[in-house]
This record gives structure tokens, sequence and C-alpha cells, in this order.
């Protein structure tokens, strides 16, 4: 919404400077986005007589016109085509200031307007185009001022143009500021002067015609009201001053028909629309649309109506659709003689939300979608009615009112005490009642502790005591409120022992060279698809791009994606790691555990003088992941299990479990990805549920033993593919309850020992709560445990 | 007794040129030992006159002693000149740099979470978060913006279905906060939230803090002071801040709170739009139709909410002029927060 200063000061006499007003409005919750002169700045511009025009002698396009500016007749030259003698147009004389046009806004230049000759031919000033004034983006030809102009005059002054406009940036419940007496009247009760809202009188009908109406859908539209105007003449040109205002207010001029219409949009936030009478046939009927109606709008685009839409129709189909935009074969056009002026009050829930699904956007449905004053609709149809007249003549008929339920002034009751417990602050029913009179409500009953007020029909926003507070508050002033801080009973929190904090998980990662990374949850398909081909993620409906349409399953595709960035950006070495949601569709359900993922690349330890020769490989890894798991304590709950993983590596891979339920993936990029996806070197990824890791163990003490500990080595040789997590299991099993370590010290393969076998020595370590443990009970136990072995991996005890 | 003095000389001169330890242990031995040389002219002794005896003795003693001193001395000097050796020897170059894994770091949006986290924990509220995919009615019908409510163009809402979408906001975590809980609540929701738009100043995933108080006397001016406070605690200045009357469909009355431009103190500047004023929050105290939703007795109870913008936050406390650099992760950009 634009208004313009000396518009709204047509309807409340104000005396603020510009930035005054702006931060006025801008505190009383009315923002100001935009705000300039309506004209570019210029001088020396007066209104002139083109007296006479005859061909330049040696150019065609020129003219060597003779005009006359009130003193005294000069020669100027013009390449206008609308030249011609008895017009009145802006001329600039010698030594005027003309704009120069700049792309930059803000910025403005003038150029001086010197005596010219111009293929021979002397000339003295210049005839302007609204253009090279600064009025328009692009004219065509002469600015033509009404034959009454005053020859002589300013053209600023004629035209008022020492004017400005505010752009306001409208929050969506103050729809009735989105007209020129809407904001008249807040700038009145803003600064307690006077509104005057123009007295708008009924037009007597000089015709008996009518036409028929029907409101079929009455509780979506419960008024509509029209009026026939016969025998107009639609070619007239729409007055200079009404031009002028739409111009400024960013509306350009089409016929004089939609300019009015447009007029009263502006003026009293009535959005109107006229039908070329002679192109409706039988009665109007306002009701929903049927399936598969169609409808070609006044821009030329042709829509499929949907059935909850609302519809002005006549007996062969739609005409328009309500509050949003009329049909294109019963719009006025340069023909029409008759015309049927509609004006109705929509429920705003039978508007809102439609333009948008059609893809359209209109002065109109922006209005009806926030509300309109219930209340307006007859003023409306007289107020536009007195200006056709004026303008494009012709004979009225009565007014058509078909009505139903309209809503009805609604009143809200205000507990005194209830401004001080929600503002905290005390205000005096004097003030109360002066503040909600200056906006128009008017008390209606009271008691010693409450006040009862009629709501206006425009203020449709306020519905609740709250709403009544907020006006208070608004309009006393957010800033004039006093600043205290909240008293509240200082019950501790809940820390329950049992759950490592974020931080710390964060802090252990950082301390470990991981970098945080924060991706996009939502990611390239064809990647997600590489990553977890037995997934189908949930795909957006209205992706913003094809790079991110489908919710991630894993955190991997963000950090690789990273990974990719950065490794294109000259970094070799890369740790990465990222805690979110991730999205699994369940059945008609979507899981998004939190989840923690992490990626290496490149060296183990930064490449230094001293170090960062070796690459990373698995166990960097899954060293990390155990370090972490180890934040809660009960990593001995935690097992990894070789098992394949469609993104990693066959061979090194593994499933993490805990308490034997799979909580994560471990393992290297498998080479086909890491090929497809063009990295040279190898990635270890991993990702485990965060609730996994963040559960802990609340410590427990156990009591010391005061005996010597005892230790023993252990090499065997086994087959290769016998995991050291079954050899651990098995000894822990067989080495009796007093083991308090159990180390792998080597593991070792060799063609000497055989390429299917490999050589694993361990390391156990005992000690007795009460006594100390001799060489007998160790080496029982050492035979046991070498039998066990023996017996359950063929193992060879070696030398 | 010629013998004696002769040999303490000869014994003295050999320790002076001594310049090891074996050595040293050597003319120990050759002397002091056992069959040391000192020790046999004590065991000659008795083949001496009775009366020349004690003297004779008492000499060869002070031999001894003189011997032993000097062996001592001596050895300190080697030691230390050994010692001293050592230290030269293994003399490094300090400034090469240490042996270490290089530290990583925490993403700065993480980083401005944390801080706004402790600044409320502080005073005791707590931190509840939420799914991201959401349902309608959490994440607006609940919050009093139904079906074709205006405001819903205002959210530029990802959808999964019709009736499921991206979370806009992170509402939605305190509403189910009070559907299962009982007030007084005292929370912030931070998290990741989602909007359909995507230039130079929107990227179509952020971040928000929301936080959440309701108790039985919690009033506007409360509001003021707890985010002014909050404000000028997060950046560590004495911010000018003001409220301006808003709308948001959950709260009534509504604010935009601006502060002063910490870029320019309020002069005026690219950042602030030369208007000298910084738009940081939206808040304003819940709708009693919000409340009573979620099962609260709107009579009895009260309360504020508040909503920011992360990363908003975080180029304003960094001086970060690009949104696009948070989500873009160039380890460049990342590592200059760690």
């Amino acid at each position: 919404m634009i208004f313009t200063q000396q518009w709204i000061r047509e309807w409340v006499d104000f005396d603020l400077e510009p930035e005054a007003l702006i931060s006025q409005l801008t505190m009383a919750g009315l923002e100001v986005d935009a705000h300039g002169p309506v004209a570019a700045q210029f001088a020396g511009v007066i209104v002139a007589e083109v007296v006479n025009v005859v061909q330049h002698p040696d150019a065609d396009k020129l003219r060597v016109c003779e005009v006359f500016d009130g003193e005294e007749v000069l020669q100027v030259v013009c390449g206008a085509a609308n030249v011609r003698s008895g017009l009145k147009v802006p001329y600039a004389r010698i030594g005027a200031q003309l704009p120069v046009v700049s792309s930059e806004p803000g910025v403005s230049s003038s150029f001086a307007i010197k005596k010219a000759k111009l293929r021979g031919v002397e000339s003295f000033g210049m005839l302007c185009s609204a253009q090279e004034l600064g009025l328009a983006e692009k004219s065509d030809g002469l600015f033509e001022l009404p034959a009454d102009a005053p020859v002589g005059k300013s053209v600023r002054e004629f035209l008022q143009l020492d004017d400005m406009f505010y752009e306001m940036d409208l929050t969506p419940n103050r729809g009735d500021c989105l007209s020129i007496r809407g904001l008249a009247r807040e700038i009145s009760a803003l600064n307690n002067l006077d509104f005057c809202e123009p007295v708008i009188e009924a037009v007597q009908p000089t015709i008996d015609d009518v036409f028929a109406v029907q409101l079929t859908a009455a509780e979506q539209c419960p008024r509509y009201i029209g009026r026939v105007i016969k025998g107009i003449d639609i070619n007239v040109e729409t007055p200079l001053w009404m031009q002028e205002k739409l111009r400024r207010c960013g509306l350009r001029s089409i016929d004089p028909v939609v300019d009015v219409t447009n007029y009263i949009l502006l003026e009293l936030g009535q959005p109107m629309h006229a039908f070329d009478l002679s192109q409706l046939n039988g009665g109007i009927n306002v009701r929903m649309a049927e399936a598969g109606e169609k409808i070609v709008l006044l821009d030329g685009k042709q829509i499929e109506v949907q059935p909850d839409t609302l519809l002005i129709t006549d007996q062969q189909g739609p005409l328009a659709l309500a509050g949003i935009m009329g049909g294109k074969h019963s719009g006025v056009n340069s023909d029409t003689k008759h015309i049927f002026l509609e004006c109705a009050w929509f429920d705003p829930l039978a508007i809102a939300g439609r333009a948008r699904r059609y893809g359209l956007h209109t002065d109109s449905s922006h209005r009806y979608e926030r509300g309109v004053d219930s209340d307006l609709q007859l003023q409306a149809i007289e107020r536009a009615t007195q200006l056709l007249l004026q303008i494009v003549g012709g004979d009225a008929g009565p007014v058509i009112v078909c009505e139903h339920t309209v809503p009805t002034k609604k009143s809200v009751k205000l507990e005194i005490d209830n401004v001080n417990r929600l503002l905290g602050m005390i205000m005096s029913r004097t003030d109360i009642i002066n503040i909600l009179n200056r906006l128009g409500l008017v008390l209606q009953s009271s008691t010693d502790t409450s006040l009862q007020f009629v709501i206006p029909s425009h203020r449709f926003d306020i519905s609740i005591e709250a709403d009544l507070i907020e006006e208070l508050a608004r309009v006393y002033g957010y800033d004039q409120l006093p600043v205290t801080k909240p008293l509240v009973r200082m019950n501790l929190s809940p820390s329950p022992e049992g759950s490592v904090s974020p931080e710390r998980l964060r802090e252990r990662l950082v301390t470990l060279g991981y970098q945080q990374v924060i991706t996009y949850s939502f990611v390239e398909p064809s990647l997600m698809a590489m990553l977890r081909p037995d997934l189908l993620p949930v795909p957006l409906q209205n992706p913003i791009s094809a790079e991110m349409a489908v919710m991630r399953t894993s955190l991997w595709a963000g950090l690789i994606q990273t990974l990719r960035y950065n490794v294109n950006r000259q970094q070799a070495r890369v740790r990465l790691f990222e805690t979110g949601q991730i999205f699994l569709p369940s059945g008609d359900l979507i899981n998004q555990p939190d989840m923690l993922g992490g990626l290496i690349y490149g060296s183990r330890l930064p490449a230094d003088w001293s170090q960062g020769r070796d690459a990373a490989d698995f166990y960097d890894a899954k060293g990390d992941v155990e370090t972490i798991l180890s934040l809660s304590g009960e990593h001995d709950k935690f097992a990894f299990e070789a098992q394949k993983h469609p993104a990693l590596h066959d061979g090194q891979c593994a499933r993490i479990l805990k308490s034997g339920l799979p909580v994560g993936w471990i393992g290297a990029l498998s080479p086909v990805l890491q090929r497809a996806l063009d990295l040279n070197d190898k990635t270890f990824l991993f990702e485990i549920e965060l609730a996994a890791v963040m559960n802990s163990r609340k410590p427990a003490f156990k009591a010391l033993s005061r005996f010597p500990e005892v230790s023993r080595d252990l090499a065997v040789l086994i087959d290769r593919h016998v995991p050291a997590q079954a050899i651990r299991s098995e000894l822990q099993a067989l080495a009796g309850e007093h083991l308090t370590s159990l180390r792998i010290f080597d593991v070792y393969q060799d063609d000497a020992i055989g390429f299917e076998k490999k050589s694993m020595a361990l390391g156990l370590t005992w000690q007795h709560p009460s006594r100390t443990l001799g060489d007998d009970d160790i080496n029982s136990i050492i035979e046991r445990c070498v039998k066990g072995l023996e017996v359950k991996f063929n193992a060879k005890l070696r030398n | 007794m010629k013998d004696t003095a002769s040999l303490l000389i000869t014994a003295l001169s050999a320790i002076k040129a001594t310049a090891d330890e074996r050595t040293l242990d050597q003319l120990r031995v050759d002397y002091l030992g056992k069959k040391g040389e000192l020790t046999e002219l004590l065991k000659e002794l008795g083949k001496l006159p009775a009366e020349q005896r004690p003297a004779a003795g008492e000499y060869i003693n002070e031999a001894k002693r003189q011997i032993q001193n000097a062996l001592d001395t001596r050895r300190d000097i080697i030691v230390e000149k050994a010692l001293a050796q050592q230290v030269t020897k293994e003399t490094i170059d300090v400034s090469l740099p240490g042996r270490r894994q290089s530290p990583g770091g925490l993403h700065p949006v993480s980083r401005t979470i944390d801080r706004i986290k402790q600044l409320f924990e502080s005073v005791g509220y707590s931190v509840a978060e939420g799914p991201e995919i959401e349902d309608d009615y959490h994440n607006f019908e609940a919050l009093n913006i139904p079906g074709h409510h205006p405001a819903r163009a205002m959210h530029d809402t990802f959808y999964i279905n019709p009736t499921t979408v991206l979370r806009t906001h992170t509402s939605p975590v305190q509403v189910r906060v009070m559907e299962h809980g009982k007030p007084p609540f005292r929370m912030i929701c931070p998290g990741r939230v989602y909007r359909c738009d995507s230039d130079l100043t929107h990227t179509p995933m952020f971040h928000q803090v929301e936080g959440l108080l309701i108790d039985e006397n919690v009033t506007f001016a409360d509001l003021k002071g707890t985010l002014a406070d909050f404000l000028q605690n997060f950046f560590e200045a004495d911010l000018e801040v003001r409220f301006r009357p808003s709308y948001f469909p959950f709260t009534e009355p509504s604010a935009e709170v601006d502060m002063s431009c910490v870029m320019c103190s309020g002069k005026g500047c690219r950042v602030c739009k030369h208007t000298g004023w910084l738009e940081v929050l939206g808040c304003g105290m819940v709708h009693p139709s919000v409340l009573e939703s979620s099962g609260i007795d709107s009579e009895k109870y009260r309360g504020f909410a508040f909503g920011m913008g992360v990363e908003r936050l975080a180029m304003l406390r960094y001086g970060v002029n690009d949104l696009r650099l948070f989500f873009e992760n160039d380890l460049k950009f990342l590592r200059q927060f760690n």
C-alpha cells in the first residue's frame, strides 16, 4: 500500500515532517518500507500552449513550433509525434533544470536546458514528455496537459508535484489500513486530530434499470450491491488529478471506468468491479464453482476453477473470480456503453488462499483476504457512481442491494485490572476510554471494574480483550511501557547424571580433530540413492531446487558434499562431524532420529615436520568412535560386527551394536562410490544414533584390591578370518572372574605362517580381591584358555 | 715416610688429570682399595718402631683423606661437565610445532546457539527440542494460524503432503511441551527451521531459538526487560533496544524488537539500511487461544514468547557479511570460529 502526503492530508490535517511521520507510523506498528518524492527534481518548467506547428525544413521527424509561455511566443523544435497546435504542454525554458534518469534509486542529478540549433533551426527550450520530467518510466510523446491548464504557471505547482509517497509494509491483521481512509483514520488517532471523512451523498437514479442478483452462496457473500449505469462515454480521458493520484500510489491509468474503481479501492479500501452490461446474460448469481468450470481472466490467463472457489456468474457461467479478478469477456472495453457496477462484501475465509493457489495476487484479493470493512459497500458504490457520472456521464439506475447475514458490530469487554496484569502498568479509566475512542471504539457500558466497547466495523481484527490491551499499548507507545524482570519461583532444573550432554559430546569430537558442519536436511536424490539405495527418502512437494528435493536418510550425504566442496578447494585432510535429524519413512510415519555422523579423509595426523605421512585407516575412525562411546561409561555394551552396507567397502565395514541392537555403521566408503564421487583418497564414515551415545552410566564404586596383579602373555595362531572380538569374548568367558584386563598387543600375518593364518598375541591380567594369585591358579586358567581356543577356533599356541 | 709423601703427590696429580668417572674409580681402587697402595702402607706400619707408628699412621690417614677429597671434588666436576654436555647435545628447536592432532571446532551457528542457551539457562530456562517434520496442527493450528490465515503466506512452507510440513519455526516444540506438562514453563527451543525461500538474504533452512515463559504473573514489561537484558548480554554492549508493535497470530500484543546497530553504534550504515536500528527479535504475550489449545487456563496463566534467527545474530556478532557462508561449510570459513 502506497499513500501520498497530499492525498492523506485531504482526510486529516497533520503537520509532520516525513521522518517524524515515518517514525510515528513505525512505532505504531505500521511499518514504512520506502518513501520519497513523487516526482524527480526539476525547475523552470511551465505550462505553455503550442500556437503553431510547421515541418522542419531539413528533418522529416522534427517540427518547428511556436509556443506561447504567457508572455511571449518562442520558437521550439520538437520531435514528438503528438505535437499539434492548441496543445498545452510542459515547456522547459532556457535555463530550466531537468532530471537525468538514473538507474540507481535515490541518486538524482539534473542538466540545464540551453539555446540550441537543431539542423540549422534555432530552438529556445524544450517541450517535455512525462518521462523527461521523471513522472513516468516511459512515455510516448509529449505530456498532454488539460485544455484548462493555466499558461505560464509552473508545472510543479500546477501538478502539485511537491508531494511525498510512503510505501507501507502492513501486517496481515491491519487490512483496515489498506486505504487512504484507513491510514488517515490511524494518523488522526495517533495525533489526536480530527478525521475529516468526506460526505458521500447518494446519487439519485435517473433511470429505472435494475439487474437481477441472487446469492446462492450467501454465507460466503453476505452482501452484494450493484447498479446499472447507461450511456457512458468510456473514451474520455480520466482527469489528470485522478491519474496523478493513481500514479503516485503505483497504479497505471487504464480507462476512466477502471480508474474510478481503482480510485475507490485506494481511497476507501473497497474493491469494486464494472461489467459491460451488454455482455451479461440473465441475472448475477454469486455461487461456489462447479467441478470443471473454466474462466478466462482479465489478464488473458485461462484457469480451471476448484469447487471451493467463489464465483460471480451469470446464466452462461463464470464472470469473475469473486474478490480476485474479473473475467475477460465481461470486462469493460472501448466499445462499452452500459455498465453494471458491483461492490460486495465477502467472508475473508471464502477468499483467503484462493488467489495464491491460482498463482494470482491482486489488489482486490490482498484486501478481501485480510478483511474489508463490512459497512462500506453502499458508500463505495455511491462514491463511485458520483465520480463516474462526472467523468464518463450517463444515467445511473437505483442501487440494487442483495444481502443476508452481514456481521454485526461486536462488543468486547475489558477488565480494567487486566491491563495491568498484561502490560505491567496501571492505566487510568479515562486514559483507556480516551485512547479507544480515538480509534473509533465506543464505550457501550461499564462497571466499577470493567468497560465494554463496541468495535467499529473496520476494526475486524479486534475480537478479544487482549486485542484491546494491544491497542492501548500501541497508541500509548510500546517504548513508554515499563521495563521489569520476571519474578519466578527458583525451582532447580533436573540434571540427569545418566546422560552425556551434547556439549560434552561435541567438545570431545572437537578434541579429536573434527570440524562441525551444518548441512541442509534436503539433499540431492541421486547422491542419497548412492548412499542408501535400500531406503526411499521422503520427497518434498515443493523443493527449492532439484538438488534439494528429498529429506536425508543419512548424514553422510551432507558430509560427503562438504568433503567434495573442500577437496575441490585444496583441502587435503578433512575431518567432519554433524549432528541432526535424519528422516526415515516407516509405513505412513516418518521416524526422525537424531544422529551423529562423521567423516575422515587424508592423513592420520596433520602433515608436519614430524608427522602426517601415514594415511588414516579404518582403525582411526573406529578409535574415534570408541572414544565417543566411552563417554557413556558403558563402552563394553558396544560391539562392532562385520556386515555389509551398500555405501561401504565390503571388507572394511561394521555395524555398531549396543547390547546387541544395531545403532550405527562405520566403514570405508566403497571403492565404487569413491570413484564415482571422484575422491582421490580413502574416506571413512561413521553414523550412530545419538540416543545410544548419550545414555550414560552413573559411576558405582568397587573396592580396590590390595593384592598384586599377575600378568601373562599368550600368542596363538588362528585362521585369518576369525575376528579378534570372538577371541576376546571366548577368553573373557574362560579367564575367570578375576580377569581385570585383556588386550591384544600384536597381530601378525606373514607368508611364513601361511596366508590363511594370523598370529595374535594377547596380554591378560588378573587380580584377586582378597589374596595373592599363585602360579598354580594362573597356570590352570591359561591351560583352560588354550584348550578352549583350540576347540573353538582351532588355535595353536605359539612359542 | 717419604713413600707416603711422594705417593700423595703422584695420586693428587693423577686425580687432577682424570677426565672421566671410570678412570677416577680405578684411581680410587689403586690408592684406597683393599689392595691399594695406601692400604698397603698402613699394613706395613707394624714394621716401624713403635714410637714412630702413631705419627706415621696419622700421616697415612691424612693422605687417604686428602685423596678421598680430591676424588670427590674431581667426581663432582666430571659429573657436572658430563651433564652439561648432555644438555648441549640434547638441545632442540623448541619453535618447531608439537606433535598432535589438529583440533577441530564448532560451527558458528552452534557456537551462537550455545551462547544463547547459556544465557537463558543461567536464569532457569530449560532446553527443549522436537521433530523437524511437523504436522499442520502443531506448526499452525495450535498456534492460532488456521488454514486460510493470511499469516500462512508469511511462512513460505515446504510441504511433505497437505498436512505435513517442514516446521517453519520452532514454536511447535513449545506446543508439544505445553501439551505434556503443567505450568509454569520456562524454556527455549533451538533448532533448524525451513522456509521455501532462497536468495542473498534467505536460505531455505536456518536456525531459530524461540523462548517461552508461562507463569501466573508475567507481563509485557517483563518481556521487555528479559529481551533487553538478553541482547545486552549477548552482544556484551550497552545497546539501545526498542519495541515496535507488530503482528503474530500466536501473540497479543506482539512486537518486533530493534536494537541500535552494532556495526555503526546507531549512526546509520549499510547493515542497518541507514536507520541506526536492526530488527533482531519477534515477540509478544502468548495469545489466549494458544494457551487454551494446549490445555492451559488462560485466566490464571499468562506468558510471553519470543523468537530469534540464529544466523542473523551470528552475522551481527561476528561480522559475517553473507548468510550463505554458513551452509557452504568451507573449512576456511569454519576455522575462523575455532
